[in-house]
């Protein structure tokens, strides 16, 4: 009887719950930092628990512990991350649009959430694997999934559209908190493989109730699997605000299962941007998982089917508008001189370009072949399934039988 | 080489083929590694293969489930154990929701070989939760495939079969034939997986059955051989895929079907048999399908699932009753 290879019992992997039992309020201790910069000029952020590098007003603020993951950010990837959540927002209008037009049967905005998705999904790394709840539009869209494939599942033509290792972006799980669960497995299996790629499971604050999230948070723990789980807290789930799922901020959960928890600024999509390279690096270097809750806030709808002034008021939208993540990023831009007019005019004509674009490849877009509801219910096949096709197929072809179409 | 063992080391025999030969096969549950498994199926293989090929796992049946999914995503094989039949439920969202529908998701594109153990059905005295027969429950949803094996030999080659399969398979376990012995030849050419087996020619009904009650349909029909009648008794084998095509032969000779399971009649995988067995054989039939199974209601406690489960006078009653039409 020959024992296990020794490359999969191999602890590549440093000793589990290491970083993350002591705790500080971000939950970053026990962890190296590759380089430490301030800036000078930077403010101080005022709130401990969140962190952030910019202010709505577009300041850049200085954090210690977070700084040097930004810190060879170039004004040229500044302005790709600002394009980034502009195509995006831009993407997710029309596809709003689309939907009241009665082109798609539903739609899961992303509005408000463009700083966390781009800021999160930019400090992964191609052999990363995502896995994604049915939002992440803005994550879709760094992982170099095409926008138009997203749409599919919300025609009604498919119930995926991509396929997941083309760009290692899971297919979107509508079932909430389901994809935590297959996120840790996968990363378990990377530590396995010993890879050094890292995981990264999307959820909301809605889905942090779900027994499927803790049983992640369990498993990740006890196996020290390289995930990280990245929770947009963007306040509503449809119509049940966060203090309806939790008694404490959903970041110091992580305490209770013995690794770090950090809450970020989600409308700052550097702060997104480090904290996430943080918590993926930790990862990578085998110092288990890592919650991320990005607090931000859901600008728009649920999805199309909700109508959420019946249960939040304008006062509350009105403050957060104040913080929108594009117009931070613009503000920072100007007064740092590292874009001009030039830049932003660029950038409208491409997204109306790319608006054009999604809308025709949508209305474009073919019913799929009927016979495609019997196509890959199985791998390896089913006798039920091939009797079925073919009663279909029979009945199909008595309507040619009677001269019909 | 042939060689007797009982059920559950014919599984456990067969999960260290599998571990063996595909460094990509896992074994992963509560229990499963220092105690070898609450029944001890999985007896010894953590002491051979390591911690990291058998996984014991926190005590959450959707973790459980949920992860294999991930680590079958990263191109393992994950054999999991669910504990009892009972403790499915916490996992049925993932075996549902997910793990029968990602192949179609993803038009093909992923693959999801993960067999989902579930020892299961009554007669061993246990509390409740722990002698259910749900398999119908899966055998429901498509993208799944339910097998059941009756003995030793088709433990250990369905086994085989359910990991080389690139669909998720419930494999339910009878754990009152786990300590029954049968002969295991590991060289032999197994029947195909989803393939009904005649295990007694007979002429005058056939008994159809899977899993812990095709050894009291063999009873059965030596008892009725007693009495001068013949029954041919079919061991369906899978539950999803069924195999009609034998079910239907075999009514076509005999013209009398009664089907027999532990799980509740209503609903049943006996109520699915006789209606597509009715369809396909109608002018042979001089009987309606009979079935026998458990009755509507919450599986009784230990004293009295004797009278809950099918048993040798119960069928034979309902051979009487098909006779007599």
């Amino acid at each position: 009887m020959t024992v296990e290879s020794s490359a999969a019992r191999k602890p590549r992997r440093t000793a589990a719950g290491k970083a993350g039992t002591t705790g500080s309020k971000t939950g970053a201790t026990g962890t190296k930092r590759t380089t430490r910069t301030t800036r000078s000029t930077a403010k101080k952020s005022t709130d401990p628990d969140l962190v952030q590098l910019l202010t709505p007003q577009g300041e850049r603020v200085e954090n210690a512990e977070y700084d040097g993951y930004v810190a060879g950010i170039t004004p040229e990837e500044l302005r790709g991350l600002y394009r980034d959540m502009v195509l995006t927002r831009r993407f997710d209008a029309e596809a709003t649009a689309l939907q009241r037009q009665g082109e798609l049967g539903l739609w899961a905005s992303l509005l408000g959430q463009e700083a966390a998705q781009i800021g999160s999904g930019r400090a992964t790394r191609p052999d990363d694997y995502v896995f994604p709840t049915y939002r992440e539009h803005g994550v879709a869209w760094c992982r170099g999934v095409d926008p138009t494939n997203l749409l599919g599942m919300f025609r009604g033509v498919n119930n995926g559209g991509w396929d997941p290792n083309g760009n290692n972006f899971h297919l979107y799980t509508i079932v909430i908190g389901s994809q935590a669960l297959h996120a840790t497995g996968y990363a378990m299996g990377v530590a396995k493989d010993g890879a050094d790629s890292a995981v990264i499971a999307y959820f909301g604050d809605g889905a942090s109730s779900q027994g499927d999230v803790a049983e992640s948070f369990t498993f990740s723990a006890v196996y020290n699997a390289p995930v990280v789980f990245f929770c947009q807290n963007n306040q509503w789930a449809i119509s049940e605000p966060t203090e309806k799922q939790t008694r404490v901020p959903l970041y110091q959960r992580a305490q209770g299962y013995g690794f770090p928890g950090v809450r970020v600024d989600g409308n700052d999509v550097l702060a997104c941007l480090a904290v996430t390279k943080w918590a993926l690096e930790r990862a990578r270097n085998g110092e288990g998982p890592t919650l991320v809750e990005a607090y931000t806030y859901r600008m728009g709808a649920h999805t199309t089917s909700d109508d959420p002034t019946r249960y939040r008021g304008d006062e509350e939208r009105l403050a957060w508008e104040a913080k929108d993540p594009i117009l931070r990023l613009h503000r920072y831009l100007e007064a740092s001189n590292h874009a001009d007019e030039g830049f932003f005019a660029e950038l409208e004509a491409e997204s109306e370009a790319l608006g054009r674009r999604v809308r025709e490849a949508v209305r474009a877009m073919p019913d799929p072949d009927r016979f495609a509801l019997f196509e890959n219910v199985y791998a390896d096949g089913h006798a039920l399934v091939d009797e079925e096709r073919a009663q279909f197929a029979a009945y199909q072809a008595s309507f040619a039988d009677e001269g019909g179409h | 080489m042939a060689e007797k063992m009982a059920m559950a080391k014919a599984i456990n025999e067969s999960l260290r083929r599998a571990l063996d030969a595909d460094p990509k096969v896992l074994v992963m549950g509560e229990d499963v590694g220092k105690l070898g498994g609450v029944f001890r199926v999985t007896d010894g293989l953590q002491k051979d293969f390591g911690e990291s090929r058998v996984i014991d796992t926190p005590l959450a049946e959707s973790g459980i489930v949920g992860t294999a999914i991930g680590l079958a995503l990263r191109g393992y094989r994950p054999v999991v154990e669910i504990q009892f039949d009972g403790f499915v439920f916490p996992a049925y969202d993932q075996i549902v929701t997910q793990l029968a529908k990602m192949h179609a998701r993803s038009l093909g594109k992923v693959k999801l070989p993960v067999v989902v153990r579930i020892p299961y059905g009554g007669g061993i005295g246990a509390v409740e939760h722990h002698s259910e027969s749900p398999e119908a429950l899966f055998a429901h949803v498509a993208g799944l495939k339910v097998v059941s094996p009756s003995n030793s030999s088709d433990a250990y080659w369905m086994m085989q079969q359910a990991i080389q399969s690139d669909d998720p398979v419930i494999y339910f376990e009878p754990k009152r034939r786990y300590w029954d012995k049968a002969e295991v030849d590991p060289e032999a050419i197994p029947a195909p997986l989803h393939k009904a087996r005649v295990v007694r020619e007979g002429t005058d009904l056939t008994l159809a059955a899977y899993g812990p009650m095709v050894k009291l349909c063999q009873e059965a029909a030596a008892a009725a051989a007693e009495e001068g009648r013949s029954l041919e008794v079919l061991d369906l084998r899978s539950v999803s895929p069924l195999d009609f095509d034998a079910v239907q032969a075999s009514v076509e000779k005999t013209r009398h079907l009664v089907v027999v399971h532990e799980a509740p009649v209503f609903f049943g995988s006996g109520a699915e048999i006789a209606a597509r067995i009715t369809e396909r054989c109608f002018y042979h039939l001089e009987a309606p399908v009979l079935r026998v199974g458990g009755y509507h209601a919450p599986y009784p406690p230990a004293r009295l699932e004797e009278e809950y489960l099918p048993d040798l006078d119960r069928v034979l009653d309902a051979v009487d009753r098909s006779l007599a039409y």
